[in-house]
């Protein structure tokens, strides 16, 4: 790893803090400016003295660029499989069949494995328990959440947002 | 128009705080209280556009901070059975 | 009442009502790790249809922005707390019960 890797990382946790900063405050007089950005450089000094910052791993505020359409595309998953199990709730049978499954995850990068356990997680219906090397796993309230894990869909997006070299 | 909606969040925090109260296993009470937060959260923000002081989305901002970190450390307790003990290097890996 | 607040506050309703249905499968449900699904109906719909009614409502200002790093921000945080509780209900001996097919 280079010095200017270092140096980029620490730049853009500075410039990330102080759009925060700017999205958070609302009250932009010069002497206010001032003070924000003192607090952001304090910040900045604390965080990579207590080796917060994780050199060895892409830099996050680009690295979500990357995954802008899987976003999209996780939100109408998320609201069709709450539909379902809001449904589920509702039936007074309450027609649950919950299962323990494996799922393997075929991600390269730790990070983009940990957004994949988190996805699955956010999809109401299915719960990843356990993070063992390339293998999840999920608890499934139902059949129909388990077979569309199985399926594969949600990993092979993930894989090929995570391989694209444009950005 | 946020009159009804605001009401029925409180109804949710109600139910919820019952069910903490109520739940059998700790890891349940726990579970709870973390919805009990995350309807807190809904419920400042709304309350703020209620009395058209919309200042109140950086106390729920705060609240979503403190909801989380407050589920961490109570699971890190229960789990390690001390707050300030630093976890082992495996288990850091796979949180 | 025009037509924005009008959609607003239908997102805002049915929010609040997927709250309740989140609750109610609280209740209902048999074992620890099948309420962890009910309770995630919470952390995702009413969220998301709560913030995004509120958005609409107040137009493209500093607090819509304020209130678009809430959403963003719950919705990486609860799976995260979902995944901590299940792992230690899990390492503390909490057995799932499974193959409990109702349907």
């Amino acid at each position: 790893m280079s010095k200017y890797d270092i140096f980029f990382h620490k730049i853009s946790l500075i410039i990330s803090l102080a759009v925060l900063w700017v999205m958070l405050s609302g009250h932009y007089t010069s002497l206010q400016l001032f003070l924000g950005f003192l607090s952001v450089l304090i910040v900045a000094i604390i965080s990579s003295r207590m080796n917060l910052i994780i050199f060895d791993q892409p830099i996050l505020q680009l690295y979500f660029i990357k995954f802008i359409p899987y976003w999209f595309w996780l939100v109408v998953q998320v609201l069709k499989s709450n539909i379902d199990v809001c449904k589920r709730i509702l039936n007074p049978k309450l027609p649950i069949n919950p299962q323990l499954i494996m799922v393997k995850a075929s991600q390269v990068s730790n990070l983009a494995k940990v957004i994949y356990a988190n996805s699955i997680t956010l999809t109401p219906g299915t719960i990843s328990i356990d993070l063992d090397g390339s293998n999840i796993e999920v608890h499934s309230l139902s059949n129909k959440g388990a077979n569309g894990l199985k399926a594969g869909d949600m990993d092979r997006k993930i894989t090929s947002a995570e391989a694209n070299p444009y950005v | 128009m946020f009159e009804i909606p605001t009401f029925i969040i409180l109804f949710a925090m109600f139910l919820a705080l019952v069910s903490a109260i109520i739940g059998s296993t700790i890891y349940d009470k726990i579970l709870a209280v973390n919805i009990f937060g995350t309807i807190t959260v809904l419920f400042i923000a709304l309350f703020g556009f209620l009395n058209k002081r919309p200042d109140f989305l950086d106390i729920a901002l705060v609240y979503a901070l403190i909801n989380f970190i407050s589920t961490i450390a109570i699971l890190k307790f229960f789990e390690y059975g001390d707050i300030s003990k630093g976890s082992t290097k495996k288990e850091e890996a796979d949180i | 009442m025009d037509i924005l607040t009008l959609i607003s506050s239908a997102f805002i309703m049915i929010g609040s009502l997927s709250i309740i249905v989140g609750l109610i499968g609280v209740y209902r449900m048999p074992d620890f790790y099948t309420r962890l699904h009910a309770a995630s109906i919470i952390d995702t719909l009413g969220t998301i249809l709560i913030l995004f009614g509120l958005i609409i409502y107040h137009g493209l200002t500093l607090i819509s922005l304020k209130l678009l790093l809430i959403l963003i921000f719950i919705l990486i945080t609860t799976p995260t707390a979902a995944h901590a509780l299940a792992k230690s209900a899990l390492h503390g001996n909490l057995k799932p019960t499974i193959g409990d097919d109702r349907s």
